[in-house]
């Protein structure tokens, strides 16, 4: 909690034209600002920066898709949602699929299925609802 | 049912959450959210419990607790349904961590899962895996997901090889498990797989020697036709990223590449084309690109040596530090800071480029640029280097001038080639940002003056112009004030003028005006002000026409709240006003500090350094403790210094303070009492300055003979010295000599005289001291001890020294050890002779503080104790 209200102190304090990358407490932070939302990772020593960057566009383009021209609020409302698609993205912080359709196509499948179980409990009720009345 | 709380729905809780204008509401909405929930979960609801968990992750993100919510989590992974599922493994993931006991109670569900016949479900498990096991999960279920590396499809594959990652990073031991199975990912054709394959095969390697050799041997060549497949292949929409396909396929070959060819001349010859290829072919107008040549950079900087590639990659850094975007500037400094282990010329190359980096206005750029500065200085550059770092301290922002002080300071230190050179850099640093100075490293500085003793002139002159312009920099007071106290006559006088210096007139009330305006400044701090005093008293000895006036800004302080300043004040009023006739003895040039031992005393840090530089009262009331590096302003310094553990014997300076002095002084009284200073300096000189052979200790000889002997045993900074030197003793450092029991004279015979019993002076675990006592006959006051040094334990002690300190109204004399090497357990001894002188013979014992200090193994060994069982009549 300290944690992410200290690292926002120091990113929002950074100009725009200064490189993305901030070095906190031993760790490399990576940013890319969207708009009135900054994205943040936080990388390892070793960990390709540049690299960093194209994981988050990668993501942010993925929710683009999904939501259709993604805007906070979608984000806020729908946040399991957006952690659903993250866990098709990464899984322990390593990237697990480089291709958008895939993680879109993954996606609406699951979907589907959450879809159809809805429709399935409603239709049971709705049996019960009769059978009980 | 309570139609308010689970009834509201998701996104209503958040609207009215969001609505909340205050933090307090907030709060009272929360709570009252999860009021409801807790009560949902009581009645065990099955219907919105999903709901509930989506609430609650929410109010988890905002950051309340929820640790009530843990076990629907796991009632909902064991419902039946897909999308309670999923929303449970997503609250499991959130909410908990693997240090949660509740964690093991999922292990079951989660295999029953990783079995499901609904692959999404499996996928949903292996993430929740991957994400969060602990290492006894990992251990459980590794078997399970070994398994699903080969399933038929590959979404699962490449969760599964994922999941693997974090089990072998648990769980090192099962790492041989997965590396046949790994193999076969490296052959995939499905993107997802292949990097999430090679992924695992690069955790493998840096977790199993056995692993990455096989994979060497085996796979390389694969990967690197891989490789080139993927850089030579067409355009395929799918994977496409700014023109290039697959980016991250690209960096992540890249990287496994890397590990296999590190070391490795064979593996790295395989893939030296491919590697000039994507150096040379790749794009470098967007991100994605340049992420892919750093990639390269870093590989062809880490694996064998191979010329033209080397010169290829550097190129490449060169480009990107005079990329206009910042973020490649920011990457190519990083990498040129590795790139200095392997080609330090062609990174000199770069110099000019680089120094223009560390006046960027990016904060990061100008870090990662000030550290690879530091790592390119070497004799050659180290002159315009410096000036470029100096001239930007004068502009740089207050928050990088410490690192840029800290820095220059540093290089200053290790490549100065003359003295005269870092002398005036120094002086540029501390005008500039002389508050920004550690306190060693001014502390070296005035090491180093007195050193050179051809630039005394030229450095008191210098600094007393640099005073006139500038007197806010703590650091440079200090150091200007005792220039000017121990050199004030050359300043006058234009004494030793060099080619380089124009003629400056100087005259002694000048001089006295910058020291006596160093006391007044309202900031100067104690260390400062107690300088400034002792200049006076050395000004007031090299100047005798200013010495009334100097008399009168001493008297000031007499009445100071400040103790140090106060006593300070007392004592060189009496000196000044009676004691003239040994004045100048007293404060004669400064014996040279010895650098060589004061590098090597830094270096062991002793942990007694106080700054005193904020003055706080609270140190007062004994004295204030000084910064053991700095022997110029412990003059007089009478407070309990315990002297630290040290690893060097040249620690000169708690030679000075003597162990000793504390307790008698101390009893003396705190000089409240204008008279008591006076005495406390003659006790003090009564120590420090009689031949060997002189045994009557009457004040009056005393004060009178100090006067004969050499300055330098007369100086005030000797006077702490608890046993006499012999007057034949010449090495020039007699500080050296003091405790150190290596004077040139024959140990003396034992002497017949009435028999006193031997003590066990100190015994410890390994080691023991005796003492035998014998006296010359007609010489009561006078005891020759023969002391024996025997070696308890079982390891032999090397460089074995041996120091002794008495108090004031004893005398004592150390004559050189048998040898400094104790055999063990007993084997043979040392002995080692001294001579005792009691002056309150008859009224008070003997008491002695010794402190003995060998080697073991190479490792140093202290031990210290004080002997409080002389027999009495000694």
């Amino acid at each position: 909690e300290k944690a992410i209200r200290e690292l926002s102190g120091v990113i929002l304090s950074r100009g725009p034209k200064l490189c993305n990358f901030v070095d906190w407490k031993g760790h490399k932070v990576v940013y890319k600002r969207y708009a009135s939302l900054y994205f943040c990772i936080c990388i390892d020593e070793e960990d390709n920066e540049l690299e960093a960057l194209e994981v988050i566009h990668h993501f942010v383009e993925i929710l683009d898709r999904y939501f259709g021209s993604v805007c906070e609020l979608d984000l806020i409302f729908n946040f399991h949602k957006a952690y659903y698609i993250l866990d098709e993205l990464l899984i322990a912080g390593e990237l697990q699929e480089s291709s958008k359709r895939t993680i879109a196509k993954l996606i609406s499948a699951q979907d589907n299925l959450v879809e159809v179980a809805k429709e399935e409990a409603s239709s049971l009720s709705n049996i019960i609802a009769q059978a009980t009345k | 049912m309570n139609p308010f709380s689970s009834g509201t729905r998701l996104r209503d809780m958040i609207r009215a959450i969001r609505a909340c204008k205050t933090a307090a509401e907030e709060r009272a909405v929360v709570r009252k959210e999860c009021a409801a929930i807790r009560a949902a979960i009581n009645e065990n609801d099955q219907d919105y419990r999903h709901r509930n968990l989506a609430k609650l992750m929410f109010i988890h993100m905002l950051g309340y607790p929820t640790h009530f919510g843990q076990m629907e989590c796991l009632k909902l992974i064991a419902s039946p349904g897909f999308p309670e599922k999923r929303i449970g493994y997503l609250g499991l993931m959130l909410l908990l961590d693997e240090r949660q006991e509740v964690l093991m109670l999922v292990t079951n569900s989660v295999k029953q899962d990783l079995n499901h016949t609904n692959q999404y479900i499996v996928g949903l498990a292996l993430c929740a895996l991957g994400n969060i096991c602990s290492a006894e999960m990992a251990r459980d279920l590794a078997p399970e997901v070994e398994r699903l590396l080969q399933f038929r499809d590959p979404n699962i594959r490449k969760k599964a090889a994922l999941c693997s990652i974090r089990i072998i990073k648990k769980v090192p031991d099962l790492a041989e498990n997965f590396i046949n199975p790994v193999a076969a990912l490296l052959k995939e054709k499905h993107h997802g797989v292949l990097i999430t394959g090679i992924q695992l095969c690069t955790d493998l390697c840096k977790v199993s020697p056995e692993a990455l050799e096989y994979f060497r041997k085996k796979c390389t060549d694969g990967l690197v036709r891989t490789l080139r497949d993927l850089v030579n292949s067409p355009y395929a929409p799918e994977y496409d990223i700014a023109g290039i396909t697959d980016p991250f396929l690209h960096i992540r070959l890249l990287k496994l590449l890397r590990v296999l060819g590190q070391g490795d001349a064979d593996a790295s010859d395989a893939m030296n084309d491919i590697l000039a290829q994507v150096a040379t072919k790749t794009e470098s107008n967007k991100n994605a690109g340049n992420a892919i040549l750093y990639e390269c950079v870093e590989t062809i900087m880490s694996i064998e040596d191979n010329g033209g590639l080397r010169v290829l990659a550097i190129n490449i850094l060169g480009r990107f530090l005079s990329n206009r975007d910042n973020n490649i500037r920011y990457v190519a400094l990083n990498m040129l800071m590795r790139a200095i282990t392997v080609d330090a010329q062609a990174v000199q190359r770069h110099r000019a480029t680089i120094l223009e980096c560390v006046k960027d206005s990016d904060a990061s750029i100008r870090k990662r640029a000030l550290e690879l500065v530091y790592l390119l200085v070497n004799e050659s550059n180290v002159k315009p280097l410096t000036k470029e770092l100096v001239d930007y301290l004068e502009v740089s922002d207050q928050d990088f001038k410490g690192d840029l002080t800290a820095k220059i300071c540093s290089i200053i230190e290790k490549f100065s080639p003359e003295k005269i050179w870092y002398i005036d850099q120094m002086l540029k640093v501390l005008t500039e940002a002389g508050n920004f100075v550690k306190d060693e490293v001014w502390h070296a500085l005035v090491v180093v003056i007195s050193n050179a003793s051809d630039l005394h002139g030229y450095t008191v002159r210098a600094l007393f112009r640099a005073l006139q312009t500038t007197a806010e920099q703590e650091s440079l007071v200090r150091v200007a004030v005792w220039c000017i106290g121990e050199y004030g006559d050359l300043l006058v006088n234009n004494a030793g003028m060099l080619n380089v210096e124009d003629p400056i007139t100087v005259t002694e009330s000048d001089a006295v005006d910058v020291v006596e305006s160093a006391i007044k400044r309202h900031a100067s701090d104690l260390t400062t002000k107690s300088m400034a005093l002792i200049a006076l008293l050395k000004l007031s000895s090299r100047f005798p026409s200013c010495s009334g006036r100097i008399k009168d800004i001493v008297v000031q302080h007499k009445g100071s709240l400040v103790l140090e300043l106060q006593q300070r004040s007392l004592e060189f009023n009496s000196i000044i006003e009676k004691h003239q006739n040994i004045r100048s003895a007293l404060v004669e040039r400064m014996p040279v500090l010895d650098e060589a031992s004061f590098g090597g005393r830094r270096a062991s840090s002793l942990p007694n350094t106080v700054s005193t530089s904020n003055g706080t009262a609270v140190k007062l009331p004994n004295g204030v403790a000084k910064s053991s590096a700095a022997p110029l302003v412990d003059l007089l310094d009478l407070s309990d210094d315990v002297p630290a553990p040290s690893s060097s014997g040249g620690d000169f300076l708690q030679d000075l303070l003597g162990v000793d002095l504390a307790p008698a002084t101390q009893s003396e009284g705190t000089s409240q009492a204008p008279k008591a200073g006076t005495d406390v300096l003659l006790d003090l000189l009564s120590i420090g300055s009689n031949p060997a052979q002189d045994n009557s200790v009457s004040t009056p000889d005393i004060l009178s003979s100090a006067q004969d002997h050499k300055p330098a045993i007369a100086s005030l900074d000797v006077l702490a010295a608890p046993s006499l030197t012999q007057a034949s003793s010449s090495t020039a450092s007699n500080m050296m000599d003091l405790l150190d029991g290596f004077a040139p004279a024959p140990p003396k015979p034992a002497n017949n005289g009435p028999a006193y019993p031997s003590i066990v002076a100190f015994e410890s675990s390994s080691l023991r001291l005796t003492f035998n006592f014998s006296k010359q006959p007609g010489n009561p006051q006078t005891t020759t001890i023969s002391g024996t040094f025997t070696n308890l334990s079982s390891n032999v002690f090397t460089d074995f020294v041996f120091q002794a300190a008495v108090p004031k109204f004893l005398q004592l004399h150390l004559d050189p050890a048998s040898g400094n090497s104790l055999p063990a357990s007993g084997n043979g001894t040392i002995t080692q002779s001294l001579k005792v002188t009691n002056s309150q013979h008859g009224k008070k014992p003997l008491v002695m503080r010794l402190r003995i200090a060998y080697k073991v193994d190479g490792k140093d060994v202290l031990e210290e104790g004080q002997i409080n069982n002389f027999p009495r009549d000694l």
